[in-house]
């Protein structure tokens, strides 16, 4: 029964020591330990998410960074695509214009050969004739130098006529 | 926290805690036919041991600290007795006046002591708030959870972002273990914070204490009614003065129950009040008590049968029990813990339903 009858002197001390104890520690180690480690755990999670975030960001950087090369990439691929069918069509514009431009000299040129084509015989014709006349004239001449003969050759044409 | 999940805890911890105190409640009341038996035979047998008094008298609180007795020689220290009469007034002295040089008991100005209580001769009341042993045990505690925990506290204040060192890093996590699994699940994340001073001197001044009774010569301080009474009560007054209106509505008029079971159901509420408080007063007592009996009882074995062969057998028993009763230590100053927290969380939950 002893046992469990409550001491009033060691309720007196209990309640003293307790609450002096509770007062003390409360003050003096548990204020400064509870907020140092909640301090603690604050700036580790603020790290933590920190360096999360800069991940986060950097990832996007690099994707922001592909993205852009790639758009680049399509750019000059373009740009080259247009340039080349640019100078395509150029090449083939400057052949086309120069295949006129000779094709019109040619027909010039045939034109001015065939003009002078035609001069030519026309000249080397009179030519002909002149000098055809020419080699008549001079053979009848000398045919027709003496009289006997010059009778006869009349006698001749005048007999043909007669004949007739 | 759903009060479902609250309950359950309760529930399964209450099982265990049955579990423990019925395991120590049966081992202490088994010892009790031996007691009285070598009590018997105690006066025919003046060198006869008596296990059953000396078992009590280990757990009891006395006037003087005694570590051990060869022979005639007692190693024992004189503690200071503070008295209060009214005829003599306040009256402080040492408790070796209660000793003669044969060491028997003598009267001292008109007190005497009697079973480990100081009484007047003439049969007045006396106010005894000496330094017993428990006191001193406790003072002894106190100037250790201070220059301990004062300590850490001022480390932490200079560098509050460093990772801990030394005896903080032994602290830290039991601390971090309080306010996380005890003070953070049982009362919630929002209003945990103010309670922390409380619920962590508590434990620490539980378990401490309960690690300082097993010492060998050590005082059984959380092992006394008187102590943990004053730990019931301040529990009390903490979880009933923080009750909000949920709290007193569950206690006198509880919701969704028909209005003639509220006649049953008040009664019985306002018990449980008392009766929280109570159960963590006798929880801790016997426990902490039925395991000083224990190993006394192993001791006393080989005393009984006055026979050193039985040490072969009990030596390692009661160092088994010893190490259960460290672990015990620890975990009678968590159970405390979280019950209280369990109450406060309770008292301070609102918007229940």
């Amino acid at each position: 029964m002893e046992l469990i009858t409550p001491d009033f002197g060691l309720i007196f001390w209990q309640i003293l020591v307790f609450g002096i104890l509770f007062f003390l520690l409360a003050k003096f180690a548990w204020k400064p330990i509870i907020q140092s480690l909640h301090e603690r755990e604050e700036s580790i999670d603020q790290a933590i998410k920190l360096s999360e975030e800069t991940k986060k960001e950097m990832a996007e950087l690099k994707a922001g960074n592909e993205q852009l090369l790639v758009s680049a990439r399509a750019d000059r691929d373009a740009l080259i695509k247009q340039a080349k069918e640019a100078a395509d069509a150029m090449i083939s514009q400057a052949k086309l214009d120069a295949q006129t431009a000779a094709n019109q000299e040619i027909e010039k040129a045939r034109v001015a050969f065939e003009q002078e084509k035609v001069a030519a015989v026309a000249s080397i014709r009179k030519e002909a004739a002149s000098l055809s006349l020419d080699l008549a004239e001079k053979v009848l001449k000398s045919q027709l130098k003496d009289k006997a003969a010059q009778e006869k050759l009349v006698s001749e044409w005048i007999a043909d006529v007669t004949l007739k | 926290m759903s009060g479902k999940s609250i309950f359950k805890k309760v529930y399964f911890s209450n099982i265990i805690l049955g579990l423990f105190i019925s395991l120590f409640s049966f081992s202490a009341w088994a010892n009790e036919p031996a007691a009285a038996e070598a009590a018997e035979h105690a006066p025919q047998q003046e060198e006869k041991f008596d296990a059953g008094k000396m078992i009590l008298h280990h757990i009891a609180d006395e006037h003087e600290w005694h570590f051990f007795t060869i022979g005639h020689f007692h190693a024992t220290l004189p503690l200071p007795c503070i008295v209060y009469t009214e005829s003599a007034g306040l009256q402080v002295f040492s408790s070796a006046n209660f000793k003669n040089e044969h060491h028997e008991e003598v009267p001292y100005q008109g007190l005497k002591l009697e079973h480990g209580k100081i009484h007047a001769e003439n049969g007045e009341t006396v106010y005894d708030i000496s330094i017993t042993k428990n006191v001193a045990s406790l003072l002894l505690s106190a100037v250790l959870l201070l220059s301990i925990f004062i300590g850490i506290g001022k480390t932490y204040k200079e560098n509050p972002h460093r990772a801990p060192k030394g005896i903080q890093s032994l602290f830290e996590p039991i601390i971090i273990f309080v306010r996380d699994e005890i003070a953070k699940n049982n009362i919630g994340e929002k209003h945990y914070r103010r309670f922390m001073p409380y619920l962590l001197t508590v434990f620490f001044f539980i378990w401490f204490n309960n690690m300082l009774g097993l010492i060998p010569g050590g005082a059984n301080v959380t092992g006394n009614i008187a102590v943990t009474a004053v730990l019931a009560i301040i529990a009390f007054f903490v979880t009933n003065l923080n009750g909000k209106a949920t709290y007193w509505t569950h206690v006198f008029a509880m919701p969704g129950v028909p209005k003639w079971m509220l006649f049953i159901m008040t009664p019985v509420e306002i018990v449980g009040v008392f009766m929280k408080p109570f159960s963590l007063m006798v929880r801790l007592f016997a426990n902490m008590t039925a395991g000083h009996i224990i190993l006394l009882s192993l001791v006393s074995l080989i005393f009984i049968f006055e026979n050193a062969a039985l040490g072969i057998a009990v030596v390692p028993f009661s160092l088994f029990m010893n190490v259960i009763e460290l672990i015990v230590a620890f975990i009678q100053a968590f159970i405390f813990t979280m019950l209280v927290s369990t109450y406060i969380g309770s008292a301070i939950e609102e918007h229940h339903h």
